[in-house]
């Protein structure tokens, strides 16, 4: 299932609406690197509340976004991890280090807003 | 130590990435129905989605065997995951943390031991793997 990318002023916001497979996850992936130049947006949100299980794959994946989006000149915060897949992440190993998350998209477009200097996206 | 009886399982082939999504989606609602914690439910369904890609990553195809498993009067959730791929040349170091032939995390056992209660792994070079995790309702 085609993860949905809003773009709402200088961000583009990714809300993962199920589970996804690998490939979604690397389609989300190239689709995002590439709308960062199409719309020169500042901020990206990558949504996973609705994401049943973060594994090695989807963490380095979503690592791998936040790392590609910075070397275009952008910033992602990843939101809405759950405590169980926090949980879990934490007994794998898996870390996001390098990578900006906040407890919500509320507060994930609160953190661009204060951290990118621009009107748009408000 | 008590014999492990097989009270239900289901099968779940794996040959497509898609396949990783439903093997783990059946574990999720088996362990939720047998009345593992929501957080349990997790680590479990977690430790599935990386067994299952080890298969896709290494074998190409296998399955993944989920079950529903009592030992004296505890109850718990068994994974078994096998395929016919060309096997762990040296088993023990794929446990180690970091170790990987694939060019990738290399955290995938290491880390499926410890989401889950009980794990082993069977392998040898050109013969497949067995991987047979277990976990018990808390």
């Amino acid at each position: 299932m085609q993860v949905p990318i809003l773009k709402q002023g200088a961000y583009l916001i990714a809300t993962i609406q199920s589970a996804l497979t690998d490939a979604d996850i690397v389609q989300l992936r190239d689709a995002l690197v590439e709308q960062v130049g199409r719309y020169r947006s500042r901020g990206v949100i990558i949504d996973v509340t609705a994401l049943d299980v973060m594994d090695s794959f989807a963490t380095g994946t979503l690592r791998d976004v936040a790392h590609m989006v910075r070397l275009r000149g952008a910033e992602t915060v990843i939101v809405g991890i759950q405590p169980d897949v926090a949980f879990a992440m934490v007994h794998m190993g898996l870390t996001l280090e390098g990578v900006t998350t906040k407890l919500d998209l509320e507060e994930g477009l609160d953190h661009l807003n204060r951290n990118i200097r621009t009107t748009a996206g408000r | 130590m008590k014999p492990v009886g097989v009270l239900e399982e289901t099968r779940v082939a794996v040959a497509v990435d898609a396949d990783i999504v439903a093997a783990r989606m059946h574990g999720r609602a088996l362990a939720t129905r047998l009345g593992f914690r929501a957080t349990d439910a997790t680590l479990i369904a977690t430790a599935i989605s990386e067994l299952a890609r080890n298969i896709l990553l290494y074998a190409k195809t296998g399955e993944v065997t989920i079950s529903a498993i009592e030992r004296g009067d505890r109850r718990g959730l068994a994974v078994v995951a096998s395929d016919e791929g060309p096997g762990i040349a040296d088993a023990a170091r794929a446990m180690e943390d970091g170790f990987s032939t694939s060019g990738r995390l290399g955290l995938g056992l290491p880390g499926v031991r410890r989401l889950m209660d009980e794990f082993e792994v069977r392998s040898s070079a050109g013969r497949g793997t067995t991987v047979t995790v277990k976990k018990w309702i808390a």
